[in-house]
């Protein structure tokens, strides 16, 4: 699932532009952003806080299994490295 | 004995100027040419060949000393932009440490956010409701950065 700062129609227009159909959500606020200690300060449109890119795989007891602190957003962990990290889920 | 002239110093140091502005008003807006600056990279050497040129014209035998003097700190005002666009380009522009960001082994902080379709979804949900009555072995979380 996805996470950013757009408000819900900007995802729900890009994502169904893009046939993407995991849960997108919004933290216009970077409340959970904040929490996750990734707020990249002035960085968006208009100077504003926005994410710096990162992804975690959690585990069904809310532990983070592995995670990915990507420095350039284009450069996605690749889906096996992300099937990898899947296996090593209880 | 022709004497060659040194505008193309000064125009060299115009096009400095232009390819920082063409960077943020245009260039900024495409990924291509963002993450790595290769239209200003390259409009700067163009810019740094004409300095070149113009110098070479200035210090040519019987050029005036003011000529080459006026002509020397255009190149340098050229080789400042370039200087001060690239340090900022590259560490200006890192992204942030984030040592508080959950390692492995950690607890994922819980959230509550709105969907696309403006309902509310926590973590702890997505973790244990069934996905075509499956449960979820896990969650992949993707922070973006938005503005699309």
């Amino acid at each position: 699932m996805a996470i950013s700062v757009d408000p819900p129609e900007v995802s729900r227009e890009h994502f169904r532009k893009a046939n993407i159909t995991f849960p997108i959500l919004s933290d216009p606020n970077t409340e959970t952003i904040r929490a996750y200690d990734l707020v990249h300060k002035g960085a968006g449109e208009g100077g504003r806080d926005i994410a710096r890119p990162a992804e975690f795989l959690i585990d069904r007891t809310g532990t983070v299994r592995w995670v990915n602190l990507t420095e350039n957003f284009w450069v996605r962990a690749t889906p096996e490295q992300i099937m990898q990290a899947g296996k090593t889920l209880p | 004995m022709t004497r060659r002239s040194t505008w193309p110093v000064w125009a060299g140091l115009l096009l400095t100027v232009i390819a920082v502005f063409s960077y943020m008003a245009v260039f900024v807006n495409f990924p291509l040419t963002r993450d790595v600056p290769w239209a200003t990279f390259l409009l700067f050497a163009i810019a740094l060949v004409l300095v070149a040129l113009g110098l070479r014209g200035a210090f040519q035998a019987g050029s005036s000393r003011g000529k080459k003097i006026v002509s020397s700190i255009g190149a340098v005002l050229s080789v400042l932009v370039v200087g001060l666009f690239v340090f900022g380009f590259y560490f200006g522009s890192r992204l942030p440490v984030s040592n508080g960001a959950p390692r492995v082994g950690q607890k994922a902080p819980e959230f509550r956010l709105s969907d696309s379709n403006g309902h509310l979804t926590a973590l702890s949900e997505l973790l244990t409701t069934p996905l075509n009555g499956i449960a979820p072995r896990g969650v992949l979380l993707v922070f973006y950065r938005g503005y699309w």
